[in-house]
């Protein structure tokens, strides 16, 4: 019977976009973007507010209509199957949406009858996912007193009571603190390990870089870069990045100057000098010289994602 | 935890007790996959045997929008003790200080009103406006939440449900808790002797119908809304005038000729006519079709513009 299922062949994409466009009105949101999700995979749009990746989720969940162009997701077509693709979806929104009128355990029950599961079915998942969550002795608190960790472990729990072939994740991590966002990592890894097919968004490139095996760097509405995230750093950058700080504003205008005529690569902000290079510590060693000024300080460190999406847009990814 | 998403989704033999549990539920194609994994027939004969709740609740579950009142109504089971305060408390006030205490100073001086003791007048009049003035709040505050403050409601657009099930499965709720407390209330009037009629049963989906009538068209506005500033100013200039005078406490042919067409459109003037019929039992065939007419044609445009409203909000 399995073969009469709409996703067809196992290695089909998950999701498939082809000229996606998504439009309010004058505004285009979402500017013709072209991408496939696969099976297992972890994919990311990483970009920064703005660059239409809520918009972009929202279509793949089946809550936005698209506007143009041609959308599949699990093989079915969002316009027509909405309802049946999102009985087989998780969805973790950038806001926190549970319900608080009800308490942690009531959250996961009732969100498990909204897809229809029997309560047996439902009692039991939900103890597991009270684990998972690492929630166990938060069963009978309201939610409103839960800290933001747990407010968003209890939402990514929440989102897989259906047991989802395909998890979106919007800005999982965000306002969240660096502990909170560990343990959180940590959960993701683990469902990745038991085979869940993520697609997640985010504005932290190290999360990007942490969780995705492939990701689409998005800039205003359109897809502008994409690999994994390795392949992104070799393709549009060095291997190391020298930054420099001066003193004077003058001073690294100067630097910035006498580098570019060296034929060094750079890229200048507010403030600071970033310096590519292949071999991080001999520039940091000469670059006291070449730039005609001495930096108050200087560091050494790998190519990421902020570099290539800075050297693809000109802007951070924090703008 | 036990992952596996390849068996995702509604596990065979757990659905609806129809038998088939794979095509019953909304899990189609997950549900087949279920049915094709070979393991999957052997979880179900696993689980212990339902209760009759479950098996209940299982059931009304398998209509997506009932999974809306389902959540409603385990929300009011946490707080129904609160909610009697103003669903039934506050009515019962109403019917001790107007029919009772109102109606004694009204009898002495005039015998009766339109051949009525005041409480019998009075009492179907109070039941009728009570559930109004109720669902309208139900309609307001908490539709608001759902789309804008909790955003519960684009929680459950993420599930199965459709928008317009979020806010059927809502209005269905509400009627289960107006046809409650208007119940309580109408064995209380019967107790002081304000339903003389065993007609007076049906009163209750009289105000039940009335409230939707003016709750459907008010949930689908608020939630077209994206701040609740009106809601108090609705509160004050449309449902209190509504519930003094479309009939409530004395009878419209009171009011100066000219006013008294607006109180005929109201749907609580409907509400209350066919309630104040149905507990004197003194209402004609045509004129009850004339009121069930107007009170369905309310609730129906309201649905109408509710699937719409809700739709734009949750899936735009």
């Amino acid at each position: 019977m399995s073969t009469d299922s709409p996703d067809g062949a196992a290695d089909a994409p998950l999701v498939q976009a082809k000229a996606l466009t998504k439009r309010f009105g004058d505004d285009v949101a979402v500017d013709g973007i072209d991408f496939e999700v696969h099976r297992g995979e972890v994919f990311g749009f990483l970009g920064p507010n703005g660059a239409g990746k809520t918009t972009t989720m929202r279509m793949i969940a089946c809550v936005s209509p698209v506007t143009d162009g041609k959308l599949s997701v699990l093989g079915m077509d969002p316009s027509r199957q909405g309802a049946d693709i999102r009985a087989r979806l998780g969805v973790v929104p950038q806001e926190d949406n549970l319900d608080s009128e009800l308490t942690v355990w009531d959250n996961l029950v009732i969100y498990g009858r909204y897809f229809g599961l029997p309560l047996a079915e439902v009692r039991a998942r939900a103890v597991d996912l009270l684990h998972f969550a690492r929630l166990d002795d938060r069963r009978d608190s309201r939610v409103d007193p839960l800290s933001g960790g747990m407010k968003r472990r209890l939402t990514i729990a929440r989102s897989l009571v259906n047991r989802p072939e395909l998890l979106l994740l919007d800005e999982p991590t965000t306002g969240l603190d660096p502990q909170a966002r560990h343990l959180l990592w940590e959960r993701l890894y683990s469902l990745k390990r038991e085979g869940v097919t993520l697609v997640l968004t985010t504005h932290y490139m190290d999360e990007a870089e942490q969780l995705c095996d492939r990701l689409v760097i998005m800039d205003g509405g359109r897809i502008v870069a994409e690999g994994s995230p390795r392949a992104l750093v070799a393709r549009y950058c060095t291997r190391e990045v020298v930054e420099l700080r001066f003193a004077e504003p003058g001073e690294q205008a100067t630097a910035g100057d006498r580098l570019t005529q060296d034929g060094a690569r750079i890229e200048p902000l507010a403030d600071r000098l970033l310096v590519y290079t292949d071999d991080g510590d001999r520039t940091a060693a000469s670059v006291g010289e070449s730039a005609g000024a001495v930096p108050d300080s200087v560091l050494v460190r790998r190519s990421s994602l902020e570099d290539v999406f800075l050297s693809l847009t000109g802007r951070t990814l924090l703008d | 935890m036990d992952y596996d998403p390849a068996a995702a989704a509604a596990p065979d033999g757990f659905g609806p007790p129809t038998g088939d549990g794979a095509d019953a539920t909304d899990f189609t194609t997950s549900g087949r996959e279920a049915a094709a994994t070979p393991g999957a027939a052997a979880t179900a004969t696993d689980t212990p045997p339902h209760r009759t709740r479950d098996r209940i609740a299982d059931l009304v579950v398998s209509r997506p929008l009932l999974r809306q009142t389902e959540r409603e109504a385990r929300v009011w089971v946490r707080t129904w003790k609160g909610s009697l305060v103003s669903g039934l408390l506050t009515p019962l006030l109403f019917l001790g200080a107007m029919g009772l205490g109102l109606g004694g100073l009204v009898d002495e001086n005039s015998g009766d009103v339109a051949g009525l003791s005041y409480l019998v007048f009075v009492a179907p009049g109070i039941l009728a406006a009570a559930a109004m003035q109720s669902a309208a709040a139900d309609a307001l505050w908490p539709v608001m939440s759902g789309v804008k403050w909790t955003k519960t409601y684009h929680a459950a657009s993420a599930t199965p449900l459709a928008p317009s099930d979020v806010y059927g499965g809502y209005l269905v709720w509400m009627a289960v808790r107006l046809a409650m407390n208007a119940t309580a209330f109408l064995v209380v009037a019967a107790l002081l002797g304000g339903v003389p009629s065993a007609w007076g049963v049906f009163a209750v989906p009289a105000a039940v119908a009335g409230a939707l009538a003016f709750a459907a068209p008010l949930a689908a506005y608020s939630a077209s809304q994206d701040s609740d500033l009106p809601f108090p100013i609705i509160m004050r200039i449309v449902v209190m005038p509504m519930f003094l005078f479309s009939g409530t406490f004395f009878a419209v042919e009171q009011l100066p000729a000219g006013i008294r067409p607006l109180a005929w459109v109201t749907p609580l003037w409907h509400a209350v006519e066919l309630a104040r019929g149905a507990t004197t039992g003194s209402l004609g065939l045509a004129a009850v079709a004339g009121h069930v007419a107007f009170l369905a044609a309310c609730i129906a445009a309201g649905a109408w513009w509710g699937a719409r409203t809700f739709g734009r909000r949750l899936a735009a």
